[in-house]
């Protein structure tokens, strides 16, 4: 990562941590994870119990539709290390990786309920545009998904729109597709925590 | 406590902390960078990018910051601030255009 502290600054617990990580996963600790464990008290902790919450906590959309719109806002930020973190997740959540693929190809002839792709209409549009309309909103309404179901959506939004611009300016590493399937299989054991 | 204020409250205490607690940084120019606004060059360079065009941010960037008298915690707490701050605004423009649509359509819909 582009700054030292984040390679180099951890302490001998961390450290010790990290190299059973490496050792029985067979992979590099990836950045994300690193991350949130530099000065965990003025990020990581508070940073992973949002993520968990909007990721993992009760809604009505799927594991697989929420790490499908971390991939889809990553895409539209162009993070290359989240596209490929959360196009594996959300494969292996759906066990279906055409479908991802397709979603993040062609959201609009993708196949996939109506209420799945206005909700990724919209997130685009507020991620791209830096806002987003009363008009569009009520388009998503329209199409079926419920207010809670929006609000769930933003919070991953938010989220992604945080991690993304930190993989982007710290420089995380890009993984192996073994390195990304390794790290899609830990959050959908072990979620965001 | 309802889901939705379990998601909001946890969202508000990250931005609680890295605006309130303890940094490195002052907490003036953690509010700053947050808003993006205010910092002085070359810091609001890198922190735009941060909240605007982040793919474009580069190791010179924060080469750049660093030779400013800033520290590498420093740094990483204005980057940090930044990011969530953009990413905070995002989260309440959703939110705000929700609550118009709602109001537009009348209670009862869509539930």
């Amino acid at each position: 990562m582009r700054l030292e502290i984040l390679n180099h600054g951890y302490g001998p617990g961390t450290k010790l941590l990290f190299a059973l990580i490496r050792l029985f996963s067979r992979h590099p600790v990836p950045d994300a994870a690193k991350l949130v464990f530099y000065r965990p008290d003025f990020y990581g902790t508070r940073a992973k119990e949002f993520t968990h919450e909007a990721m993992r906590g009760p809604s009505a959309w799927s594991v697989g539709d929420r790490e499908l719109m971390a991939a889809h806002v990553s895409k539209v930020n162009g993070t290359a290390f989240c596209i490929g973190a959360h196009t594996a997740t959300a494969s292996q959540a759906y066990q279906n990786p055409s479908k991802v693929a397709a979603v993040l190809d062609d959201l609009e002839t993708a196949s996939v309920p109506e209420t799945l792709r206005a909700t990724l209409r919209m997130l685009g549009t507020l991620t791209r545009e830096g806002t987003v309309g009363v008009e569009d909103m009520r388009e998503v309404l329209a199409a079926g998904v419920t207010p809670e179901q929006v609000e769930d959506a933003l919070a991953v939004c938010a989220a992604f729109n945080t991690t993304d611009r930190l993989a982007d300016a710290f420089g995380f590493e890009l993984l192996s597709a073994e390195g990304y399937a390794a790290g899609a299989k830990y959050l959908l054991k072990r979620g965001y925590r | 406590m309802p889901d939705e204020d379990r998601k909001r409250a946890a969202h508000r205490a990250l931005v609680d902390r890295l605006l309130n607690g303890d940094g490195e940084a002052s907490a003036q120019d953690r509010a700053r960078a947050f808003h993006n606004n205010g910092l002085t060059p070359p810091l609001d360079a890198l922190i735009a990018k941060v909240a605007d065009s982040p793919t474009q941010v580069t190791a010179s960037d924060l080469a750049a910051a660093k030779t400013s008298g800033r520290t590498e915690d420093q740094v990483f707490e204005l980057v940090v601030c930044a990011a969530v701050g953009k990413s905070t605004r995002l989260y309440e423009a959703g939110l705000t255009a929700l609550a118009e649509a709602m109001l537009k359509e009348g209670p009862g819909h869509a539930t």
